[in-house]
């Protein structure tokens, strides 16, 4: 544990207070979070670099004033999820381990193994949990399952494992009926607030590819036999450009929001369908004057589309409802499609390109 | 919400199946449900392929190719000729794109 005024991240985190125990000093965490606490949720929100580095030390804390009666919660040592279960946990008097995920949340890090079986039993050992508390329960939230075998736990350390509720929120309930989770509590849920909770995270890396897609529109439609032309990339250029901006929003943002009423169950076809509407809309009605050949009509309809399309794909790794399976499905088939669409769309824009210079 | 069908590799061997329940507690989907003494899946369709459920089994009665549902993790893999990796976490935080 590092001691208060060493690390600045956590410095707010500890009350500056320690309860005594057998097994030494624990620090004290307050449950109310501070005005740095939420203000790093939203910075976790919006970048990815801040969420990646956003971390708390692991180790054994204690909330309120526990006991050796008192029930022991684990947790991954990503802030937010720390701060969430200690924020829930308002009230209670409680032992909170934090594993060492290497700053990532529960249930990726489950998927990875580092929230998992050798981890929590070195962590029973190292803060001499056995000594901290009499009882042998310690309870996981239920999206660590995947990373644990609570069998094996039970075996090398005699802490038997309970498996919380999903969310952090129903954890008074579950704690004051005496540890039992309803069927409600045993289900993720993935609501509009969810998905739009978690579309910062594909716009903004998709905003950088967007920056590599509009040199390559200002080249492509600048270029002529005299040079590159500010005006002509500026003329042509721009309607390509708002194109992709909505196929971009379209597949990280209008899809995951409105998943659930999207034909198909495959992303890649939620998104190819969102980003063709999208293009048509855009391209008929008030693009034919900027847009007037027929190759870059064509190029539009087939280029957008597909981008829409990966886009929305890459969903499937913030959602809680799609398995490795059904994503490798859809990869199987749509990455050769993607392909072609890249190929085609070349070719399309090289007929565009000959046809703007008179060569066709 | 409901993933592609008929894509799900999970798989319950009621032989081995004492109906002690944990896969019940662990499932996220509510994949599974009891069938008086032992354990039945109830729909496959629904399962996320987490791999709670086998992990947590202590009598082997469960297998499923377990792994994360994501698309980058998945063409990482590809690209890097090794198991889905979405990267973060580990020593390529920096790239990291999911979760």
């Amino acid at each position: 544990m590092s001691s208060p005024g060493e690390c600045c991240e956590n410095v707010e985190l500890i009350d500056l207070r320690f309860v005594n125990t057998t097994a030494g000093r624990v620090p004290v965490v307050p449950a109310d979070w501070s005005r740095r606490d939420r203000l790093g949720r939203l910075k976790c929100r919006l970048f990815n670099s801040y969420r990646m580095s956003y971390t708390v030390e692991p180790g054994i804390y204690a909330l309120g004033s526990p006991d050796g009666r008192s029930p022991v919660l684990v947790t991954a040592n990503y802030k937010l999820s720390f701060d969430l279960l200690r924020r829930e946990l308002a009230g209670f008097n409680a032992w909170i381990v934090v594993l060492d995920t290497r700053g990532i949340n529960v249930w990726c890090a489950a998927g990875k193994g580092t929230f998992g079986t050798d981890e929590l039993i070195r962590r029973i050992c190292s803060t001499h949990l056995s000594e901290i508390v009499e009882h042998r329960r310690i309870i996981l939230p239920q999206l660590g399952a995947p990373g644990v075998r609570a069998h094996k736990v039970r075996e090398q350390t005699e802490f038997s494992v309970s498996y919380g509720p999903v969310y952090a929120r129903d954890l008074p309930a579950y704690l004051d009926s005496g540890c039992i989770a309803t069927a409600k509590m045993r289900r993720t849920q993935f609501g509009f607030k969810e998905r739009l909770e978690l579309t910062p995270m594909e716009i903004f890396p998709a905003l950088k590819g967007f920056l590599i897609f509009l040199a390559a529109v200002f080249v492509v439609f600048g270029l002529q036999p005299e040079g590159i032309l500010f005006r002509s990339a500026w003329g042509s250029g721009l309607p390509i450009a708002v194109l992709g901006l909505a196929a971009l929003l379209t597949g990280t943002l209008l899809t995951p929001l409105l998943l659930p009423w999207i034909p198909f169950r495959s992303f890649a076809l939620k998104g190819f369908l969102l980003g063709e509407l999208a293009t048509a809309l855009l391209t008929f009605p008030a693009g034919t004057e900027a847009v007037r050949s027929i190759y870059l009509i064509a190029f539009s309809l087939v280029f957008f589309p597909a981008a829409g399309s990966y886009l929305a794909l890459q969903f499937t790794g913030s959602t809680s409802f799609t398995g490795i399976s059904g994503v490798k499905k859809e990869l199987k088939i749509a990455l050769p499609l993607y392909i072609a669409a890249a190929a085609a769309s070349l070719i399309l824009l090289i007929l565009y390109k000959l046809q703007e210079w008179g060569i066709l | 919400m409901k993933y592609l069908t008929n894509v799900v590799t999970l798989e319950l061997i009621p032989e081995r199946c004492t109906g002690c329940g944990r896969c019940l507690e662990v499932c996220p989907r509510e994949v599974f449900g009891k069938n008086g003494k032992t354990v039945r899946i109830v729909d496959r369709d629904l399962c996320i392929e987490c791999g709670a459920c086998m992990m947590n089994c202590s009598f082997n009665a469960i297998r499923v190719n377990a792994g994360v549902g994501c698309a980058a993790a998945i063409i990482n893999g590809l690209i890097k000729g090794g198991e889905p990796e979405c990267g973060c976490g580990g020593n390529d935080a920096s790239d990291a794109s999911c979760c």
